[in-house]
């Protein structure tokens, strides 16, 4: 289980990027949130972004065209 | 960080955009953001509620014609008069992308910083109280040039 939950279905690039990025900044140090999507490209980008910021990437999946990013805020 | 200066100098939707885009996306992951505005991009930072009596003709030309604010601004191509504009607006909604209003509070939540050239200023007889609150400074070419200068991407929208 996450702290957090984020559902960006039906939004595209670049609002999954920028509103995780939203939530983020509000989140306390070592919370987890979780963000699903469906517009493919913010998948690679929300991980590529978060690796490149020092945030935790705990977890990507995909199924049915849906993907799951689970991030912990480290910084 | 990377260092980012776009200079805003178009006053249309699409081109305010892509500004937009661009810096919110390299602030956001932390790149320290400049957006300089001038000559029609000013039109982009007016405050639709805040408007100045003006006193001589060519600014009471200039108060009519550049745009006001965010809201009111046009596409560059494909215009068709009005339609091609309201068109672009409909997308934008239906693909739930924000007003371009909207995304400039957005940069500026994800500390993009916002000039303003003199000049122009000068140029339209357009007066400071006039821009939208996330207007930081109005400055100099030159203080531009002193920012732009140690960036690490130089754009020209």
């Amino acid at each position: 289980m996450t702290d957090e939950t984020l559902d960006c279905k039906g939004l595209i690039c670049p609002r999954p990027l920028f509103e995780t990025l939203k939530r983020l900044k509000k989140m306390e140090m070592g919370k987890t949130i979780e963000v699903i999507g469906d517009y493919p490209f913010s998948k690679s980008e929300i991980t590529e972004a978060m690796d490149k910021m020092g945030q935790e990437v705990v977890v990507v999946s995909e199924e049915g065209g849906i993907w799951q990013i689970v991030i912990r805020k480290r910084r | 960080m990377p260092k980012l200066a776009l200079v805003v100098f178009s006053g249309e939707l699409d081109k305010a955009f892509v500004a937009f885009t661009i810096a919110s996306r390299a602030a956001a992951e932390g790149w320290d953001v400049l957006m300089f505005f001038t000559f029609w991009g000013l039109g982009i930072i007016r405050d639709p509620d805040r408007s100045v009596q003006k006193t001589t003709q060519v600014e009471k030309v200039f108060d009519a014609a550049l745009p006001r604010g965010a809201d009111d601004l046009r596409i560059s191509q494909m215009t068709m008069s009005e339609l091609g504009t309201t068109l672009m607006k409909e997308q934008m909604s239906a693909k739930r992308m924000l007003p371009i209003r909207e995304m400039m509070r957005e940069a500026k939540e994800f500390g993009v910083r916002f000039l303003v050239c003199n000049i122009p200023m000068e140029l339209m007889g357009i007066r400071k109280e006039e821009f939208v609150d996330e207007v930081d400074e109005i400055c100099s070419v030159g203080r531009y040039l002193e920012e732009a200068k140690d960036a690490d991407l130089n754009l020209f929208i």
